[in-house]
């Protein structure tokens, strides 16, 4: 059954396994047990509507120490929200109050 | 057909403060002579910059909110890529997406006005009653989550 899951984008990783990888296979077991908090978007949650780039406070946890735009997958944003922040957070960095990505 | 537009400009921090006041009188004249009108200005005053911007880690930032033509946008436009002064500007239309917003949120609040009097409840939410909780451990976003 959980072979099944993966076999979508992780197809590479069996093979890999049969090559040694035994340690890799109890480290991929962890990691599914791990507790993960629901995701919802926060702009919903919060019935935020206008996603200003002046806001740099409202940006500002969109917008990690490297300075590229948090994706979708991990802040858990709705598309049309994250939209409306990218936006806002290249309009912000125009003006230097949000980095461009760094190195 | 007048717009709205805001202008945010970043005006070097060598710049003493009567040269930021003259640029902004500077900017009123030309609003003037292309028929538009000054709304609203605000300094936010100086600013540490994101990233250096030439020698410059900090900046002055000025916004403006302009009803106008879109002629008097450019030519604002224009002044500003050539004065030296000012580092950056950024101009952004925004009476459309004023519009949107009003009506997302007028929306939402009729929607949620409608389903509140079919429950049999009053309109408007009362100071008793208790939020509506979905995850109560959740204490808001802290960025990064894997």
């Amino acid at each position: 059954m959980r072979e099944m899951k993966r076999s979508g984008p992780g197809g590479g990783r069996g093979g890999a396994r049969g090559a040694g990888g035994r340690g890799g296979e109890k480290k991929d077991d962890k990691r599914r047990t791990l507790f993960r908090r629901r995701k919802v978007c926060k702009f919903c949650a919060d019935k935020i509507d206008d996603i200003n780039y002046k806001d740099v406070k409202l940006l500002g946890p969109f917008v990690p120490e490297r300075g590229k735009i948090l994706p979708r997958r991990i802040s858990g944003t709705c598309a049309m929200h994250q939209r409306k922040l990218q936006m806002a957070i290249k309009r912000a960095r125009q003006l230097a109050l949000v980095p461009y990505v760094t190195e | 057909m007048t717009r709205q537009y805001e202008l945010v400009y970043l005006v070097t921090p060598d710049a003493s403060e009567e040269q930021v006041q003259a640029l902004h009188a500077q900017v009123e004249e030309i609003i003037g002579r292309l028929g538009g009108q000054l709304e609203k200005t605000e300094n936010w005053g100086r600013r540490k910059l994101a990233y250096e911007i030439g020698p410059h880690k900090e900046a002055t930032y000025v916004l403006e909110l302009i009803n106008g033509a879109g002629d008097l946008m450019k030519e604002l436009d224009r002044r500003f890529r050539v004065s030296d002064q000012v580092l950056r500007h950024l101009i952004v239309r925004v009476d459309m997406e004023n519009r949107v917003v009003d009506r997302t949120r007028t929306k939402r609040k009729a929607g949620s006005e409608r389903r509140r009097v079919a429950r049999g409840l009053p309109p408007e939410r009362q100071p008793g009653e208790g939020p509506r909780v979905e995850d109560a451990d959740d204490t808001g976003f802290e960025g990064v989550e894997v």
